[in-house]
């Protein structure tokens, strides 16, 4: 065969086009060994709505609280170093840029149950140096206990004090007893958080507190005008905790 | 011409070499001697998530592909080779068969001098003293 400027021209032409599309059909024909679960349940954003004329006393909260601590392997520890996912405050704490001095009397003796906001704009993510904090497409801000390098910036930057630092071994603070051997604990120098109990939701159940709390919380698809939370939302007046800091909690409160 | 000082000189790189070599020549030695761990593998189960090769090579990047697939892309469930299902779990699904660290997991990793910090989260199967 002659060897021509030409024929050079063409074969190179053709090998460039191989090169270009060869990797994409490479690719695409191995298929992703992984899928969702088939049974969980799905949002585009997931938001709660609590009933504070339902739920407001500190035993209430407590009960839901230990449900959730228990699940979670939560530790147990007293005073400033405690670990908490789901606690209670004062109306003063939980809404100090919509306190008036002649609030309802009632409304300012309840007690409010408080957990991560899982906000739409989480200042949390925005300051994490490794990522190990991120918001999943469907809104929950979760943790990745694998990558905290413990450096705490979140803390700094949540304005709701949702997380907790493990200052000690986590397990030093715990019933290994009674350990949920279906969830695992943390290490020392990781913080944490609420996760909105995303290992339920990938089953299809609801967050324990949702379901312990006998209809005073409800939970759901922000997204979806159908849903019970946007019907909760459109009937009831509800609540967010600290509007200025333009967070957009996805944690509703019914007043 | 004469090598001054040969016979030392020699016997000297002798030696050298001798002792450079050594190492080499014992740790054949002591690796003949070397026997794989014998592992407490399931009762019940005869296959694995994938093949018995596999997961001797890989079982640390397929862990490190299922943390990231089940908390980051909240994908939960994985199909193997064989199209088989299996829930992502370290906790839940490895150990429910591998119910014993001690006899397996750690019996490698001690051999190899690696000391993953897996179980200062996760909960081995034996429960936590």
């Amino acid at each position: 065969m002659k060897n021509d400027r030409r024929t050079f021209i063409k074969l190179a032409g053709i090998a460039a086009a191989g090169i270009a599309v060869a990797p994409k059909a490479m690719a695409s024909s191995g298929q992703s060994p992984v899928k969702v679960n088939a049974n969980a349940v799905h949002a585009k954003h997931w938001a709660m709505v609590i009933d504070t004329t339902k739920l407001h006393t500190e035993e209430k909260i407590a009960k839901l609280a230990e449900v959730c601590h228990a699940i979670h392997n939560v530790p147990n520890v007293e005073g400033n170093k405690e670990v908490k996912w789901l606690w209670s405050d004062a109306y003063a704490h939980t809404f100090p840029e919509q306190e008036n001095p002649h609030l309802s009397e009632e409304v300012h003796q309840r007690t409010f149950p408080l957990l991560c906001n899982h906000c739409e704009n989480p200042p949390c993510v925005r300051v994490c140096p490794t990522k190990a904090t991120y918001q999943r497409p469907d809104g929950i801000v979760a943790m990745d206990y694998h990558r905290c390098i413990g450096c705490r910036y979140c803390m700094a930057g949540c304005p709701y004090g949702s997380r907790s630092f493990n200052w000690g071994e986590p397990r030093k603070n715990l019933d290994l007893e009674k350990l949920n051997p279906e969830f695992p604990t943390r290490m020392r120098g990781v913080v944490e958080k609420c996760n909105f109990c995303v290992e339920r939701l990938a089953i299809g159940k609801q967050p324990a507190c949702v379901e312990a709390s006998e209809g005073a919380i409800v939970f759901g698809d922000l997204r979806d005008p159908d849903s019970e939370v946007r019907q909760v939302l459109r009937e009831r007046f509800t609540i967010r905790r600290k509007p200025t800091a333009g967070t957009e909690p996805s944690v509703y409160y019914i007043i | 011409m004469k090598m001054h000082y040969g016979f030392p000189i020699i016997a000297g790189l002798l030696i050298f070499i001798a002792l450079l070599c050594a190492p080499f020549a014992m740790g054949t030695a002591v690796t003949k001697e070397y026997k794989q761990p014998e592992l407490k593998l399931p009762a019940g189960e005869k296959e694995c998530i994938e093949s018995k090769e596999f997961m001797r090579e890989k079982h640390m990047q397929l862990l490190n592909d299922w943390r990231d697939w089940a908390l980051r892309d909240g994908k939960r469930t994985y199909t193997n080779h064989k199209g088989k299902e299996f829930t992502i779990s370290l906790q839940n699904t490895c150990m429910k068969c591998h119910t014993n660290k001690a006899e397996f997991c750690d019996k490698c990793h001690d051999d190899a001098g690696v000391s993953p910090y897996c179980w200062d989260c996760h909960i081995q199967p034996e429960g936590l003293k």
